[in-house]
């Protein structure tokens, strides 16, 4: 119980607020953010918010999904590339499997991501869905 | 000057016909559709909850209210009955995810559909009092209703948020007035998973006499009439509620209109005046005179009465309408479906 909820607390900056590492040197973002640029050794640094949205560059159904999520079963799982270029990895919501394409426009969505049982922590993060408007 | 500096709504996508949950329990459609002139609700799908869609509403927010530093925002309150835990506050999570934290001030309101409304009202009141530049409240609810029960038909999902602030308002608070008396015609028990109502008794007496009460204050305290506003959303637990108190008070189907959405997204609870007034904001324009009246069964009314400013016209499209997440691109799912989506079906852990 208790692991989970310090391991979750500490992912908020990423999973709530898409927060990524900017190195100064080479301008490459990171996501997660990471101390170093594994290229440069770079230590130097900003803080910057990806945007909300990007496509599909490939992705995967999962149809037998592991214990909390079989409620959502089938669901896809996707690689965007974001606007600024970053690629992330999500689950797609509201989207029947069968109309999920590589080069589908998504959105991030801020959605409940995992729970821990009925009595433990609610996990939050991003998750993509189709962008329509 | 005191008022609203950003506001923004967000709907789930799901949606379940009357008739969908009328053949399930052999109820009469037709006649929840004519009595109480309900269509269609929202629903939530697993992963969404009243956290989730305070954050998609604050954030639509936020574009609205002409870049404001999250950092600026002193307190958000969120108004809900559906608060996730029982015991965590909802406006933490919300806070993070904006990028609002440390320091601010959160708490989480509940007065059944009222909550939203309170929300604001705290949140009005800390900037006219100069404690902060902004404050943001957000009226949000994944509402239940009890399998078979008329409030099956309506119990819906949604949430909207409005920043408040001194400068840059899109709407200028003129007067608020708040109705309230001890009325036992709704209410949950602790550990109840339902709640419970007091059928016929939830009408005249209840919502009718508080509406009532909020709205013929608040025209006294102004010295306005109904046919000084462009505008008017009343609280709306199904189509016919806001209807009849709006006509019997002396409004007309054309004030209501932008903001009368339970007839296709039933009752939102907290959020219903509030995503009322969002998509009535949606259409205004600068000097419109707009009436908002909650109600919250325990019981009480808050009624507000804002004038539109120019800005709208500059924020207005700055995110999504609410009657374009109302009336497009819904997914419509069978009883089953909501079923296993609202957690009505007992299974092993």
């Amino acid at each position: 119980m208790t692991m989970f909820s310090s391991r979750n607390w500490r992912e908020y900056p990423h999973r709530y607020r898409l927060e990524a590492s900017k190195f100064k040197k080479s301008g490459k973002t990171y996501f997660p953010k990471r101390m170093v640029d594994p290229e440069t050794g770079d230590t130097e640094q900003e803080t910057v918010n990806l945007p909300d949205t990007g496509k599909i560059v490939t992705y995967t159904v999962i149809r037998i999904a592991p214990g909390q999520w079989g409620d959502q079963s089938p669901y896809g799982l996707a690689i965007a590339e974001l606007t600024d270029g970053t690629r992330l990895m999500a689950q797609v919501t509201d989207c029947d499997v069968e109309k999920i394409k590589i080069g589908m426009e998504v959105r991030i969505e801020f959605r409940r991501v995992q729970s821990e049982g009925h009595h433990g922590v609610l996990s939050y993060g991003y998750k993509f869905v189709p962008k329509w408007y | 000057m005191a008022g609203i500096v950003g506001y923004g709504a967000h709907l789930p996508r799901h949606r379940i016909k009357v008739e969908e949950i009328a053949k399930v329990w052999g109820a009469d459609a037709p006649s929840y559709k004519k009595g109480l002139m309900l269509r269609e609700k929202s629903v939530p799908p697993p992963d969404m909850d009243t956290i989730t869609l305070s954050v998609e509403a604050a954030r639509n927010a936020l574009k609205r209210s002409g870049g404001i530093d999250p950092k600026d925002i002193g307190a958000i309150y969120i108004g809900s009955e559906s608060h996730p835990y029982a015991v965590k506050p909802s406006g933490t999570t919300v806070a993070e995810a904006l990028g609002a934290t440390p320091d601010i001030h959160c708490a989480d309101f509940e007065f059944a559909c009222k909550a939203g409304s309170e929300a604001m009202y705290v949140a009005l009141s800390h900037v006219k009092a100069g404690e902060m530049p902004y404050a943001l409240a957000i009226a949000a609810d994944t509402s239940q209703g009890a399998p078979s029960d008329a409030l099956e038909f309506s119990a819906a999902a949604g949430a909207a948020a409005f920043i408040m602030g001194t400068k840059n308002l899109i709407a200028e608070i003129l007067y608020t007035h708040s109705y309230m008396t001890d009325m036992p015609d709704f209410w949950r028990r602790e550990h109840e998973f339902y709640p419970q109502h007091a059928g016929r008794f939830t009408g005249e007496e209840a919502y009718f006499a508080h509406t009532k009460g909020a709205t013929s204050a608040i025209l006294k305290k102004a010295g306005m009439k109904p046919s000084d506003f462009q505008y008017a959303i009343f609280h709306q637990p199904n189509g016919k509620f806001p209807q009849r108190v709006a006509f019997e008070q002396g409004f007309t189907q054309e004030q209501i209109d932008p903001g009368w959405l339970a007839p296709i997204l039933g009752n939102t609870y907290s959020g219903a005046s509030p995503i009322g007034l969002s998509s009535t904001l949606d259409v205004a324009k600068p000097g419109d005179m707009i009436l908002m009246c909650s109600y919250g069964s325990g019981a009480g009314s808050d009624a507000f009465i804002w004038k539109v400013t120019d800005r709208i016209n500059e924020v207005r499209d700055l995110a999504v309408h609410t009657r374009k997440l109302l009336e497009e691109n819904q997914i419509y799912i069978d009883y089953g479906t909501y079923a296993k989506y609202r957690r009505k079906i007992r299974k092993n852990a």
